[in-house]
């Protein structure tokens, strides 16, 4: 699915003190001669093993083994577009969004640039306090939004809750994220195989209001037989009450998913054994 | 060497002695305000009667503003209202999309490179009309009939929404079917309609239409213009109240502002962005260091939400009128207790961002926290623009030793809007609530966050007394202030909220020599006309700056 020249990108979220830096630090590490580039909003919290570093500017670092650490500050399109024309590019970049960011809104921005592909989305939550997060009267609805927008949740510090907590958890992040692939670890302890595997085509949870959710009921359409993708991704489209739509048709031997939120759609190629089905999310009245 | 100038009256702001027809000058400081008999008492003076027919009032205060007002004149203006360019030059507003198109086409006209892009800015197409909710909508087909040859880009006056031709979104490689972004809006074709909606998807179009990295920087040209803004406006002190603030640019502004032709007194901020909360406070420590006289360094901006317009302020429930879902958050809860925590500790002033009331309740409870453990009896943290603050938030402020710079200008530009599409009308006619804010006993001032809207204390202050949207309502009756407490806000009430009301703010003995000098009086025009005050120039520090001159 990837075009040869773009370079996929991993965005990691979710609140402070959920492990993102943590987990950053660790992928450099067991990086295992992949160029990772890891761009982080300041260096202030990376602690970079001293013994790795081989050069060091104001916003860039360069690590043994062909990594580099690049603080985006305050311009992080800036800084995407400084990282992607490296010479030789790196064969992927690893974002650590800030603990208040929407990740889904930042890999949404940065996949439009040229050079670069939204590759996934990982969100860090903290076992033993992301519930309370979010209730909490400021952060709340961000810690949601977070968590809906990851395609795979990473349940942290697991070692810090028993075990019937550890499970209540899962059984709440499945409700706030039924899309995401959720992963235990330690000590933000994840292959790094597993966090930067390519999300591409997967479906995004959308973050609902608790009012739209109260007002949305989701079903599943089975198309019929040669219907043609674009039209049925347009119809959906043009239907008011779809809040958004997902799911394969067989057209012409191939599949085709299609995806449609609100008012936009896109229809691809996408190799799957699956039977033709989308599941379509409607308000209701 | 002391200079005495007569004028036809003397607005002190010095509640002990409110008028004066005479002003004593030495070195740039102000020996008193009073009779010609009282101040020949100082020794040998020199009488100079150039202001004999002028009003004088303290140098105006702009508590709220960005010194890249005057970097942006550099680009075409296509505002919907008349506006004074730093020459002197006003130019028409445009009244609709024809007249953008034809601004534009006359910018095009005077380029030779056919590729050079153009930047145009301060479009209102609200004000266009009969475009639906929201007024008219600009689209990249209105933008390519001014060229197809190079990349045109025309910034709203809200700063939150860009306007581009079909060739820039071709080099930006976004003259493409199936993009997904609430961003970009996308025309029946499928291909985007040229708007594009927020700093994440304007900011990889904005650099190939002209706009650079840095928007909120200036160059030196742009300061020494902002410079001449201030003086047509009767302002002796601004700020420039977001700033990165790295090594060249302060250096550079130390020396600009230090010319002897400098004509402000600059006060810039160190934003929080993109540095940890370590690194802001140390940074803001070496800035203190290196103040000068013209060039007030160490102060903090902390920007805590979005903006209501944009849909990205933090508002508390019921939130947007729209239905719209809630803002965002720029700074965690952690790193604002943090950043206030230390800020305290070293006697540094911090300023936040909050346009959304939910906002504001999170500095309110942090400061409430912090304070616990880093008294502060004269700490003077000022909320900025604080829109929607209600009467229970002013009240904390007041306890709390708190200041606030309320963002009077919103109810003419976006009142319309505020009340049918925002925050609805009952929000709306509490927006900015000036009167509210004194009679709890908030310190109080009002801004204009240039170039927002534009630079000009005496229009902020009509727009507090009137309450005037553009539609021409009034819109919170009770939220109006008189004439008085305005004149008060744009000077000396500005002056606290930097922690220079011991130097400027009023005319009286001791303080910095800044006068604005006004062809009018203000006390005597009427409130209704407080915006028609005529500002022959300046005084600043002793030195004479005349508008005609510049």
């Amino acid at each position: 699915m990837k075009a040869p020249m773009q370079i996929p990108i991993t965005v990691i979220g979710g609140h402070l003190g959920a492990g993102k830096t943590t987990l950053v630090n660790h992928l450099l590490r067991a990086a295992n001669g992949l160029r990772l580039a890891i761009m982080v909003n300041e260096f202030g919290d990376l602690p970079i093993d001293e013994a790795l570093i081989e050069a060091q500017g104001d916003d860039m670092i360069a690590l043994a083994g062909g990594c580099v650490c690049c603080s985006y500050g305050d311009d992080l399109m800036a800084a995407m577009q400084q990282m992607a024309a490296m010479a030789p590019p790196p064969e992927h970049i690893v974002l650590e969004a800030s603990g208040v960011a929407l990740p889904g809104s930042i890999a949404s921005s940065l996949s439009l640039l040229p050079h670069v592909v939204d590759d996934g989305i990982v969100v860090l939550a903290d076992a033993e306090t992301v519930r309370n997060r979010a209730q909490d009267k400021y952060m709340y609805d961000t810690v949601l939004r977070q968590l809906a927008d990851a395609d795979l949740i990473v349940l942290n510090k697991t070692d810090l809750v028993d075990s019937p907590t550890r499970d209540h958890v899962r059984a709440w992040l499945i409700e706030q994220a039924p899309e995401a692939v959720i992963v235990e670890s330690e000590h933000s302890l994840v292959e790094p195989e597993l966090v930067l595997q390519s999300f591409i085509g997967r479906a995004r949870g959308a973050y609902l209001t608790n009012a739209h959710r109260n007002r949305v009921k989701s079903h599943v359409m089975v198309p019929e037989a040669e219907t043609d993708a674009e039209t049925l991704a347009a119809k959906l489209a043009q239907d008011e009450t779809v809040v958004r739509a997902k799911g394969f048709v067989h057209q012409d031997n191939t599949s085709k998913l299609i995806q449609v939120v609100g008012k936009r759609w896109a229809v691809s190629d996408f190799d799957t054994d699956k039977e033709a089905g989308v599941v379509v999310i409607q308000t209701l009245g | 060497m002391t200079t005495i100038y007569s004028a036809k009256k003397i607005i002190t702001m010095n509640p002990a002695r409110p008028e004066a027809t005479h002003v004593a000058v030495r070195d740039g400081r102000i020996l008193g305000a009073g009779t010609l008999e009282e101040l020949a008492g100082w020794g040998d003076y020199t009488l100079d009667e150039r202001f004999a027919d002028k009003v004088i009032m303290p140098g105006l205060v702009e508590g709220h503003c960005h010194a890249m007002e005057g970097t942006l004149w550099k680009y075409t203006y296509v505002g919907f209202f008349d506006r004074m360019d730093p020459h002197g030059k006003i130019w028409d507003g445009a009244k609709d999309i024809e007249a953008v198109v034809e601004r534009l086409q006359e910018a095009d006209a005077a380029m030779d490179d056919p590729d050079k892009p153009l930047p145009g800015w301060s479009l209102d197409p609200i004000y266009f009309g009969t475009g639906g909710e929201g007024g008219a909508r600009v689209s990249r087909a209105d933008l390519d009939r001014v060229s197809t040859t190079r990349p045109v880009g025309v910034m709203h006056a809200s700063g939150h929404i860009l306007n581009v031709n079909s060739k820039a979104l071709e080099r930006a490689g976004l003259l493409k079917k199936g993009l997904n972004n609430p961003g970009i809006p996308l025309g029946a074709d499928g291909l985007p309609t040229g708007e594009l909606k927020g700093p994440d998807v304007m900011t990889p179009v904005g650099i190939h239409v002209g706009f650079d990295r840095d928007m909120l920087a200036c160059d030196e040209g742009g300061l020494i213009d902002f410079g001449k803004l201030c003086v047509r406006a009767g302002v002796t002190t601004a700020t420039d109240l977001a700033a990165r603030l790295p090594e060249e640019a302060v250096k550079m502004m130390i020396e600009v502002t230090a010319r002897q032709n400098y004509p402000a007194r600059i006060v810039p901020l160190r934003f929080h962005h993109g540095v940890s909360p370590k690194e802001l406070i140390e940074h803001a420590l070496t800035l203190k260091e290196q103040s000068t006289d013209r060039l007030r360094l160490g102060k903090i901006k902390v920007v805590v939400d979005g903006s209501i317009q944009g849909f990205s302020a933090r508002l508390r429930w019921p939130g947007y009128y729209n239905g719209a879902p809630n803002g965002l958050w720029y700074i965690s809860p952690e790193h604002l207790k943090e950043v206030l925590e230390a800020a305290l500790k070293h006697d540094l002033h911090v300023h936040t961002h909050t346009n959304g009331d939910e906002a504001t309740e999170l500095v309110l409870d942090t400061m409430e926290d912090v304070l616990r453990r880093q008294p502060s009896g004269n700490h003077r943290f000022t909320l900025q623009h604080c829109q929607l603050a209600d009467t229970a938030q002013f009240r904390r402020m007041a306890r709390l030793g708190m200041c606030v710079n309320l963002f009077a200008n919103h109810h003419f530009y976006w009142g319309d809007e505020h009340y049918n599409l925002t925050v609805g009308p009952e929000r709306a006619e509490r927006m900015n609530a000036c009167a509210t804010a004194l009679e709890q006993g908030v310190p109080m001032t009002v801004h204009s966050d240039a170039p927002i809207t534009p630079l000009g204390p005496l229009f902020t202050a009509w727009c507090a007394v009137n309450r005037i949207t553009a539609s021409g309502r009034v819109q919170g009756e009770t939220e109006r202030i008189d004439v008085d407490e305005a004149l008060e806000a744009i000077t000396i009430g500005a002056a606290y909220t930097l922690k220079l009301d011991d130097e400027v703010g009023s005319i009286e003995t001791g303080k910095r020599a800044d006068f604005a000098i006004l062809e009018d009086d203000p006390e005597e025009i009427g409130g209704d006309r407080l915006k028609d005050v005529r500002v022959w120039g300046t005084v600043q520090d002793g030195r004479i700056f005349a508008a005609s001159d510049l």
